[in-house]
């Protein structure tokens, strides 16, 4: 008797316990902790974010400023000058406007390539052979968008410097060769963006101007572009931000010579391979050194202009 | 008749500038693959870069390519998704949320060559890292970061509506059905992204010239000792990685046979580039049939 009452109330306790335990599984499945452990944890990694973020712009700022506020050098003499020479001991000057020019007529070179054959492209794929162009053409701008910018770099130097060289004289070094390189380089970019523009316009405005007796070419200069301009002109912009920064396929082809230069087929230089060249050799905290994060300030300055002026531009085109 | 031949005419204009982006491509990775293949052999793939003399392989550079890779992606990936679950579930449309939105838009358009600059001071200059393998890992970090918040943001909000209100009705918390629910059912399109994201860090170099070097230590690849100066997997020492090495030897390098390792190097990155493009492709398909049972 005594044993077999044991026996149940043990059973009664396993019993129990399973219970408890299914019990307790239960409960953390609803638990508000795990919420909120999780909850915690997401907004952790998005701060850590935002905080990369601030980092970046703050500390470049603070690093890129020195150059005026330790060393002491006049900011519109740096923006302006024209000479960038820090071996000389005696007459040090720090004229960075070769660079920021040089920076600018390959961006804009580099848009004014890219922007035609991308937006045609973005026409074939989306106008004229809607099926099989898109299919064609989709797996061409995806792998082109992953190849990495030296390989760009590399082919600019073997094919289109000598290129230029045959044609033109001279070294073929130079802001036209890396103009060339650029451009094909955001050329996907621009396709990709553009493609996605053109087909976001309604497919009912197509078919009104058809029914007026428009051809597809008036369709899509009348109705299709004017529509979409502000989309293609944001995707040109996120095209020439790209090109903007990119620094070892253009270091590559350009040259590298720190002074003004008199043609496109002659050496110069840009902000960012200035950056690329002489960064690692300077020592830290010397003046040359401070000059550079200057240069770097302004690119960052610039990739901030180009952001806000994707936002305008993207606003402009909700509104229309 | 008139506007006919100028509707004729502006197709056939669009079509070649279709046909020239095509045309591009195909000159580009043809013409590396066609230069770099007669290099490509076991024992450039397996041999040490040399200084002065022709021959030199790529052995320690691949190995520093795919550990950087490695050790991005650990930190990248619970980062990202971190943040692409706060920009799909849990932000709500307020100041901070278009804050961290701008956050995301100018860390995604910051050239690389300034993020490796962030690199140099913070990593290399502040913490006294030096020219390692970590600060270019967490350069790359930053670099990577927005790509896969984007990515997992865009597959979180393409499960559908019903599944997060099912898994709400059955009385879970909104963590656990985010856990249990949309991350699975968004999983092949973060892994496809991923893989993608994967493709951009291999072949990033900007990045990377002043975080982990331009020069790899002897590695000895028999000593698996992580603390070890000389060992593979030693993150504290520098590393020069493929799409680096490709910008050196073209930069400022002596040795005889620099185009043609150039070359090779750059066939095996756009060959990894390729294998990294494919697969994503085709892993994402079969973990989607695969889950779906169809």
């Amino acid at each position: 008797m005594i044993v077999k009452n044991g026996e149940s109330s043990l059973d009664h306790k396993t019993v129990n316990r399973r219970l408890i335990k299914e019990n307790v599984s239960y409960r953390t499945f609803l638990s508000r902790n795990s919420e909120n452990r999780g909850k915690i944890l997401i907004f952790i990694c998005a701060s850590l974010i935002m905080a990369a973020t601030m980092s970046i712009t703050l500390f470049l700022t603070l690093q890129g400023i020195r150059s005026f506020t330790v060393d002491g050098l006049n900011p519109i003499k740096f923006l302006t000058g024209i000479h960038w020479n820090p071996e000389s001991h005696q007459h040090a000057s720090y004229g960075a406007l070769p660079f920021i020019f040089g920076s600018f007529t390959v961006t804009i070179l580099a848009a004014l390539i890219a922007a035609p054959i991308g937006i045609g492209s973005a026409l074939f794929m989306t106008e004229i052979a809607k099926t099989w162009g898109q299919k064609m053409l989709q797996p061409v701008i995806e792998i082109l968008v992953g190849i990495p910018s030296v390989v760009y770099g590399l082919i600019g130097l073997s094919v289109i410097v000598p290129f230029i060289r045959s044609q033109f004289g001279g070294l073929g070094f130079g802001m036209l060769a890396a103009a060339i390189v650029v451009g094909i380089m955001i050329l996907p970019t621009v396709a990709s963006l553009a493609a996605d523009a053109i087909k976001s316009v309604p497919d009912e405005w197509r078919q009104a101007s058809y029914a007026l007796g428009a051809t597809k070419w008036q369709t899509i200069y009348k109705v299709v572009i004017p529509a979409a301009l502000p989309s293609l002109l944001t995707a040109v912009v996120l095209g020439m931000a790209r090109a903007f920064g990119e620094a070892l396929a253009v270091q590559m082809v350009i040259g590298n010579a720190k002074v003004l230069p008199h043609s496109l087929i002659e050496p110069a230089a840009t902000l960012t391979t200035m950056i690329t060249l002489s960064m690692g050799h300077t020592t830290d905290g010397s003046v040359l050194n401070d000059a550079l994060w200057s240069l770097g300030l302004i690119l960052l300055i610039m990739t901030y202009i180009f952001i806000i002026l994707i936002r305008f531009l993207s606003k402009r085109g909700r509104l229309s | 008749m008139n506007s006919n031949k100028a509707n004729r005419m502006s197709i056939f204009l669009i079509t070649c500038c279709a046909v020239l982006m095509a045309g591009i491509l195909l000159g580009l990775v043809g013409y590396i693959l066609y230069q770099g293949f007669s290099h490509i052999s076991l024992r450039f793939l397996t041999s040490d870069a040399s200084a002065f003399l022709a021959g030199g392989g790529i052995k320690n550079q691949l190995w520093n390519s795919f550990y950087i890779l490695f050790i991005t992606m650990l930190f990248t990936v619970p980062l990202g998704i971190a943040g692409g679950i706060y920009m799909a579930e849990y932000a709500k449309p307020n100041k901070l949320t278009g804050f961290m939105r701008s956050c995301l838009e100018v860390l995604s358009s910051l050239p690389s060559i300034i993020v490796g600059m962030f690199g140099m001071l913070v990593f290399v200059n502040f913490f006294h890292w030096e020219y390692s393998i970590l600060s270019g890992a967490l350069a790359l970090t930053v670099f990577n970061l927005p790509v896969i918040v984007r990515v997992c943001e865009d597959a979180l909000r393409s499960v559908p509506q019903d599944q997060r209100l099912s898994g709400l009705a059955l009385g879970l918390t909104k963590w656990h059905t985010i856990k249990k629910v949309l991350l699975p059912a968004a999983f092949p399109g973060i892994l496809t992204g991923l893989i993608l994201s994967a493709g951009r860090v291999f072949g990033e170099s900007a990045a990377l010239l002043f975080t982990a070097g331009l020069s790899t230590p002897n590695l000895d690849f028999t000593n698996w000792n992580p603390l070890a100066p000389n060992s593979p997997l030693n993150v504290f020492r520098s590393a020069e990685t493929l799409s680096v090495h490709i910008w050196a030897v073209n930069a400022d390098s002596i040795i005889p046979d620099a185009k043609q390792v150039a070359y090779g190097a750059a066939a095996v990155l756009v060959l990894c580039i390729l294998l990294f493009n494919v697969s994503a492709r085709c892993l994402g398909r079969l973990v989607e049939r695969k889950m779906t049972g169809k």
